[in-house]
């Protein structure tokens, strides 16, 4: 890769005569070519194109065009009851639509002033933190594909497909959910539910160790993403980094420490940041490590959870469920720590309709995303495959 | 604020930021729009928008460096569209404050605050693809979600979608 690298940014031809005799040529003329990654390139994790202006090996320019996946959520949030924008929500970040529906359930609470049962915001967290996972195992995974890696993706599916099995015993589906309510929840928990949860805890450990084996801690892997696409702390705040990303770039922030919503603040959890021991703080695997340490947290998470949970002795579900949910006139910018990132809902409610005025959707991945010109700037093409990878985009919560 | 409410203490410390810019530049904006759920307050002199902007993340007592969200929002009744910014100082000083610019609805311009923080970027691209307000001084205003040639913009109350794009009948 070094060798390329100087050969490209160069542009120096070195032609060898005899033992002694080199013919050096200096300021070639090179043409630069315009290279389309996508929309069906299997490296750009969905229907993500890429317009990259290369000169040889080396990306020039690198011009994300988006769209392709664009259904106008706020469009069909102005036409639907407040309760109905939840399944839209689950199809934002497809693969952690629990996360989608805390953040938007959290949103409108705020605006209704109710007061959630104890049970509900410990089912919340549980699922909400299993599907952190569950996307976490995909986002690492698919990396590992994307870096020439296939045994570590079969080792998350294997795992997070018990994860969806859960989910799907808890809510009826396996991706798309529609489990969390504003002020509640569609169901409790069935009976055993914890049990098998727990047990999940408890098997997952040593396969979380097992990955980190086989991935993080290859040198083939490391070598793909040590030192490749730094982003600098506060450049990256000044883009609207978050989640993963901003805390692979050393600083600290996590909405559930910092902006503590729903029980977290009860709860005992670590911010796992690189402490430039292992990586280049800032560089692709930085925000591998964050990931995988994250999962870590998580079981910690569930765990206490399951421990502090109240019985579900006379609990309903939905007791605190308004009949019409109709928010004051107000506005409000509600969030929640997703596994990848920031995901906030801006509603403006008129305080009369049972239909939000506007509801926006920020989305993590549209911001992380946005960051992608910068970073391509003078990387080589298989580079630029690891930077994307460590974005984790999703491109239903990118196009909206 | 009025007097003899209790307030919470994220509040206060936005009426404290807020403060701090009105000393600035007093009729340039609106008071302080003090409620619980988000605080805000409104750009009356749109022109000095950036001005305010870079001032708002270079201040040391207000260190706004994160721009957590920037919607576009339509105002039919008053004929105009504008955008709702939320700023936070991330990890630094932690206030929030939220802050609303308005132009007018057809051929209006807000400026851009893009150089000011990256995020805003694509969210002013964003803004401009859905409702149609311009952004002077951004590096590449043009629509970032619908094709480059869609006709008329989403996500105004009064949107009406084209019958026909390029042989494709639209609406289903």
């Amino acid at each position: 890769m070094q060798e390329l690298d100087t050969a490209g940014l160069g542009s120096v031809r070195v032609t060898r005569q005899s033992d002694k005799v080199v013919i050096l040529e200096k300021d070639l003329v090179t043409e630069q070519m315009v290279l389309a990654m996508g929309p069906q390139h299997p490296s750009t994790h969905g229907v993500l194109k890429l317009e990259c202006l290369t000169d040889g090996e080396v990306i020039t320019e690198a011009e994300p065009c988006l769209g392709y996946l664009h259904r106008c959520f706020e469009k069909c949030c102005e036409n639907v009851d407040y309760p109905a924008v939840v399944p839209y929500t689950d199809r934002l970040d497809y693969l952690a639509g629990m996360n989608s529906e805390f953040a938007y359930a959290i949103t409108v609470e705020k605006l209704l002033d109710i007061e959630i049962p104890r049970r509900v915001e410990f089912i919340r967290v549980i699922v909400a933190e299993l599907n952190r996972i569950a996307s976490h195992l995909v986002a690492i995974g698919t990396y590992g594909i994307d870096l020439g890696a296939f045994t570590p993706f079969l080792f998350c599916f294997r795992d997070r497909e018990i994860i969806l099995g859960l989910l799907e015993w808890a809510s009826g589906a396996r991706m798309l959910y529609n489990y969390i309510w504003i002020g509640g929840l569609a169901y409790d928990v069935p009976a055993d539910f914890l049990k098998r949860v727990r047990e999940f805890v408890t098997y997952f450990r040593p396969k979380a160790l097992e990955l980190s084996n086989l991935l993080t801690e290859n040198e083939i892997f490391v070598k793909r993403t040590w030192g490749i696409g730094i982003m600098p702390a506060d450049v990256a705040v000044n883009y609207g980094w978050s989640g993963p990303m901003l805390r692979g770039s050393g600083v600290k922030w996590d909405l559930r420490r910092n902006d503590p919503y729903s029980i977290y603040p009860e709860l005992d959890f670590k911010v796992p940041v690189p402490d430039g021991k292992y990586s280049i703080i800032g560089d692709c695997l930085s925000r591998h490590l964050v990931r995988a340490w994250e999962m870590d947290e998580s079981l910690k998470i569930i765990e206490q959870c399951i421990d502090k949970m109240p019985s579900a002795e006379g609990f309903n579900s939905r007791s605190a469920i308004p009949k019409r949910i109709r928010p004051k006139a107000g506005e409000v910018y509600g969030r929640a720590e997703n596994p990848r990132g920031e995901l906030g809902f801006y509603i403006e409610s008129d305080g009369k309709s049972t239909k939000p005025l506007r509801c926006k959707a920020r989305s993590s991945c549209f911001v992380n995303l946005s960051a992608m010109k910068d970073l391509s700037k003078g990387q080589l093409i298989p580079d630029l495959v690891a930077i994307i990878g460590s974005i984790d985009i999703v491109l239903g919560e990118v196009d909206r | 604020m009025e007097e003899g409410k209790v307030f919470s203490q994220s509040l206060q410390e936005s009426a404290a930021a807020y403060s701090i810019i009105h000393e600035k530049f007093g009729e340039a904006i609106s008071p302080l729009d003090a409620n619980e759920t988000m605080p805000f307050f409104e750009v009356v002199d749109t022109l000095r928008w950036t001005e305010i902007a870079l001032f708002m993340r270079e201040h040391p007592k207000l260190k706004f460096n994160y721009l957590a969200c920037l919607s576009g929002v339509d105002y039919p009744a008053q004929q105009k569209v504008g955008i709702v910014c939320n700023f936070e100082s991330l990890a630094l000083l932690n206030h929030k404050l939220s802050v609303k610019v308005k132009c007018d609805r057809d051929g209006g311009s807000i400026p851009s605050v893009a150089c000011v923080w990256h995020t805003a970027n694509w969210h002013e691209r964003e803004a401009y693809d859905m409702f149609g307000m311009t952004f002077t001084g951004h590096p590449e205003l043009k629509r970032i979600l619908c094709p480059d040639d869609w006709e008329g913009y989403p996500l105004r109350k009064d949107y009406k979608v084209q019958e026909k794009y390029h042989g494709i009948k639209v609406p289903y």
